[in-house]
């Protein structure tokens, strides 16, 4: 990936997921989140990782998020008022979030190995998918059973917490 | 200029950082919802980076890196268990609204010492 792209898309995504947070109106929050996923997605592209690249676009930006956004309009959520800020909440939480930010950036500073190059690939790595195909199937193929559980177990607790009344 | 680890690293831990600070400073449940979402993409980005940055070679197809599957596959995942967890999320919280008429968390104060 050219610098200049990974510039372009990684600022893309970090600007939106900014927006995510700051913007008033949640249906503005969930769009927001859509273009920063595309973004990270994109990156992902950068990293020749296309299948997990693709499933980005489809399970994420398209599923989760029109989940999200029709939720938010089946509740009908208006734009929040303001409400008085509680100083001290907010103090509170930038302070632990510019000292992660500044704990990551000493730790990637001393972290010598991680400012070395990509090192080059092969060229057989258009058959990305069957590559995660194999190595899901054959070397983690108990926990993908796993997962299948659960998505069921998931699926019955919707069904069960969207009943009228819970008994 | 080439890119590094780093760089990735570094947009990975923003993104969480992002997603952590939305998770402290709103009180609106949705958003800290989605903000749940942008911390596991945070983890995605490193984690992808990682598998392509230690790439494996294949004993049979000779000296042919590859990036490292076990990681993408892990991602495949978190993606998964991130989309059960958004369902069964939204529910919950569509679940309270009927109860509450709010998705506010400070009104959400029945356990509350």
């Amino acid at each position: 990936m050219s610098p200049f792209l990974f510039y372009l898309f990684a600022t893309m995504t970090l600007i939106f997921g900014v927006a995510v947070v700051a913007n008033r109106n949640p249906v503005a929050s969930a769009l927001s989140l859509v273009v920063s996923f595309l973004g990270l997605a994109a990156l992902f592209v950068g990293l020749d990782a296309y299948f997990i690249a693709v499933i980005q676009v489809l399970v994420y930006a398209g599923a989760i998020m029109v989940l999200f956004l029709f939720i938010i309009m089946l509740l009908d959520l208006k734009a929040e008022e303001r409400r008085k800020l509680n100083l001290v909440t907010f103090a509170g939480g930038s302070l632990v979030t510019l000292a992660f930010i500044a704990q990551l950036w000493q730790v990637l500073r001393k972290f010598e190995l991680g400012q070395t190059a990509f090192p080059p690939l092969s060229e057989r790595t258009v058959d990305d998918v069957q590559n995660v195909g194999k190595t899901l199937f054959g070397t983690h193929n108990l926990p993908f059973q796993v997962i299948g559980v659960l998505i069921l177990v998931a699926t019955i607790g919707v069904v069960v917490l969207s009943k009228r009344e819970l008994k | 200029m080439t890119l590094t680890l780093n760089h990735y690293l570094l947009v990975s831990g923003l993104l969480f950082a992002i997603g952590f600070a939305g998770v402290m400073l709103r009180r609106n449940i949705i958003i800290i919802f989605m903000c749940l979402e942008l911390m596991l993409n945070a983890a995605n980005l490193s984690l992808v980076a990682f598998s392509r940055f230690n790439l494996t070679l294949q004993p049979n197809l000779g000296p042919n890196p590859l990036p490292n599957y076990n990681g993408q596959v892990l991602v495949f995942f978190i993606i998964t268990v991130a989309a059960a967890e958004v369902a069964v999320g939204l529910a919950i919280i569509v679940a309270l609204f009927r109860a509450r008429q709010s998705t506010h968390v400070e009104d959400i104060n029945s356990l509350k010492f």
